[in-house]
């Protein structure tokens, strides 16, 4: 019973984890049509940027406020990063889908080249606030504090999209985008800012993914990003591409799906049990879970 | 049908189309063939000429260090045309193509390990595998379209290389890889001192490779391919079902890549599983647009430059060169992902054709500038 607690709520912590990098892509693929690969490099950004400030910047540190500070500066790397990328790479090639993947492929190879570059290939031990440094007793196991740290930005970060989408006049641009974009242009409203918008807000999402992942993982390297990127590819494709709550639902299955089988199975098989778990979604719900119209457009 | 019609030809479907379309066509001219000929005996005769490239080259033509370096680009070479036929002559976006290149290069290496089985028979067993493996995802993930199909390939590629590098049985090696098991290997692939029989491998490999894609696109197989790329829709309605011809290519694609990991294995005396990551699939998309994707050559000279420039990079970043650079600059530049990352991001900008496509977008920006000489 305590082992199926542990798990559960360490399958949670991974799957918000997921949550955070994948409900970026779904809104940047759902409206933009972009498989953002560069999403992988806002992630090493954020999670540098945090090391760095809770390192060198004056008022930051590791504990407490400065932690937050050091977290606030990580996602404000990875948002002005995102914001960049979209204004300077992403919006010249409008409407050249192929023409931004490749792009972005280019920047994920190059950001955490130079990353690499500056802080070295090894792996930088990431600071842990006294706060969520000890375990939790739930149920009686003890449960790192991170885990809910992780759990709860998800929580956060689902909220806050969920009413940017539903309450906003931007989010209907964005929910009206995705369904239609050359109608939501035919209509005169500028759908450009909303691609810049829902960029940097992909950007901010993956930088925290980044600041929260060095939580988890004790340590930050240049190519984290990559190997995350590559679930919350998954992620994106079991939840139906475009839909917020499928992405939810879908990181939620596939944390809990890769700890069970991780502890139950030999360590490794969680990771392609994910995999098995795509292709049976894609055998039986052909069609249905992908965006038709935009993998069309782009084929 | 206004709609469709219109399609290909917009800046949506990018300039490689538009450029490379009406070259396909024009190919077929009776000197087609003097070109490849040329070029395979310059090639074939490299390892006998003791000519010296100063700053390309570390020692002569023939030296071993250079030879290697070759063998390398020609093994990528022929790999980036493998991947070519998916994704610049049929449009399939694959993100998998490790996957069975990794395959060839691993089974290979195990059925030499384990079996004691002699190259010729590892190599055809692991051909034969990487084959039917391609033939099983490719049917599972054409069932989507576009991106899905690239997150898909990549999640089936991702398996195989946490598989590869979660040495199930203590058999892959893990991290560490597997080196060539020699003695399996005949006498004439083993050493330094025998680096011109490796290229001369390698060389193989890449005809063959090219050979099969070219043959196959100027087959009638080849302009279903072509019309699937151009729009797969209206390929439907004619009748045909993309499907199998989708799934051809994607098998013959993945022959052709497992192929190339024995090739691989040979060359680099043994395989890690840094060519099983979503990273070295990028690779070789860099290489494939870098070059000009769905070009005779294109895959080839992209696959050449990139190896090139990666090996070269690497070996100036420990150089003397560099020391006399401030750290600032020196430090990124000594990455050569960095650098190639940064350059084919600007090439996309730039030169969206690639670089096969450059000679032709300058002819035609001269004249451009000759016919209205007011600007």
């Amino acid at each position: 019973m305590s082992t199926v607690v542990l798990l559960v709520i360490t399958g949670l912590g991974l799957g918000a984890l997921y949550f955070l990098i994948a409900s970026g892509l779904s809104l940047i693929f759902g409206l933009m049509d972009v498989l953002n690969f560069a999403h992988g490099a806002f992630l090493a950004i954020g999670a540098y940027g945090t090391w760095w400030a809770s390192v060198y910047l004056p008022g930051a540190g590791p504990d407490g406020f400065g932690f937050l500070l050091a977290v606030a500066f990580g996602v404000g790397a990875g948002t002005l990063a995102a914001t960049l990328v979209e204004l300077c790479v992403i919006r010249p090639l409008y409407g050249r889908h192929r023409e931004q993947i490749l792009a972005t492929v280019g920047l994920s190879l190059a950001v955490p080249a130079l990353l690499q570059a500056v802080w070295g290939a090894d792996p930088l031990p990431f600071p842990r606030p006294a706060l969520v440094a000890g375990t939790v007793g739930v149920l009686g196991v003890n449960v790192p504090t991170d885990r809910f740290l992780l759990i709860a930005a998800a929580v956060v970060v689902f909220t806050a999209l969920w009413l940017f989408n539903s309450r906003t006049r931007y989010g209907l641009i964005v929910r009206a985008g995705v369904q239609d974009r050359a109608m939501v242009t035919a209509l005169g409203i500028d759908v450009r800012t909303a691609f810049t918008l829902v960029f940097a807000i992909g950007g901010a999402a993956a930088a925290l993914a980044g600041a929260l992942g060095g939580l988890y993982f004790g340590v930050v390297t240049p190519t984290q990003g990559m190997s995350l990127l590559i679930f919350a590819f998954i992620v994106v494709v079991i939840g139906g591409t475009t839909s917020l709550t499928g992405c939810a639902l879908a990181s939620v299955a596939v944390g809990l799906i890769q700890q069970f089988a991780n502890y139950y199975t030999v360590a490794g098989l969680g990771d392609i049990a994910v995999v098995i778990v795509l292709a049976v979604v894609l055998l039986t719900r052909q069609g249905g879970l992908t965006a038709k119209k935009s993998a069309e457009r782009v084929a | 049908m206004t709609d469709t019609d219109v399609a290909p030809t917009t800046p949506g479907t990018g300039a490689t189309d538009s450029g490379t379309v009406p070259d396909v066509r024009r190919r077929p001219r009776p000197t087609g063939w003097i070109a490849p000929t040329v070029l395979l005996a310059v090639a074939l005769s490299l390892p006998f000429s003791t000519l010296t490239l100063p700053g390309v080259f570390e020692g002569t033509l023939n030296s071993p260090p250079t030879l290697h370096l070759l063998a390398l680009c020609l093994v990528f070479g022929g790999l980036a045309t493998s991947y070519d036929l998916l994704y610049g002559r049929v449009g399939l976006l694959s993100f998998g193509h490790a996957l069975y290149f990794a395959c060839g290069a691993y089974t290979a290496a195990l059925l030499m390990r384990v079996l004691e089985l002699p190259l010729l028979w590892s190599a055809v067993v692991a051909v034969v595998g990487g084959t039917l493996l391609s033939l099983v995802l490719g049917a599972v993930s054409l069932r989507v379209n576009g991106i899905a199909l690239a997150m898909v390939t990549l999640a089936f590629a991702q398996a195989g290389s946490i598989l590869l590098a979660r040495d199930p049985g203590r058999a892959t090696g893990g991290e560490e890889g597997l080196p060539l098991h020699t003695a399996a290997v005949p006498d004439a692939f083993v050493g330094v001192v025998n680096t011109v029989n490796l290229y001369w491998a390698a060389l193989a490999y890449a005809v063959v490779a090219t050979g099969v894609v070219w043959w196959l696109t100027a087959s009638p197989v080849g302009r279903v391919w072509q019309g699937i790329r151009a729009n797969e829709q209206r390929v439907a309605v004619l009748g045909v079902n993309p499907y199998p011809y989708k799934l051809a290519a994607f098998t013959v694609g993945g022959g052709l890549a497992s192929l190339g990991g024995v090739a691989y294995l040979l060359v680099t005396g043994g395989v890690t599983p840094g060519i099983t990551t979503a990273e070295f699939t990028l690779a070789l998309l860099v290489m494939v647009a870098l070059g000009g994707a769905g070009t005779r050559w294109g895959p080839l000279v992209g696959a050449g430059l990139y190896t090139y420039l990666d090996h070269r990079l690497l070996q100036l970043g420990g150089s003397d060169a560099f020391t006399v650079l401030p750290a600032w600059i020196a430090a990124p530049l000594s990455q050569p992902l960095f650098v190639l990352g940064t350059l084919f991001v600007l090439m996309v900008f730039f030169f969206p054709g690639g670089l096969v496509a450059l000679p032709d977008r300058i002819r035609s920006a001269l004249r451009k500038r000759r016919s209205s000489p007011e600007e």
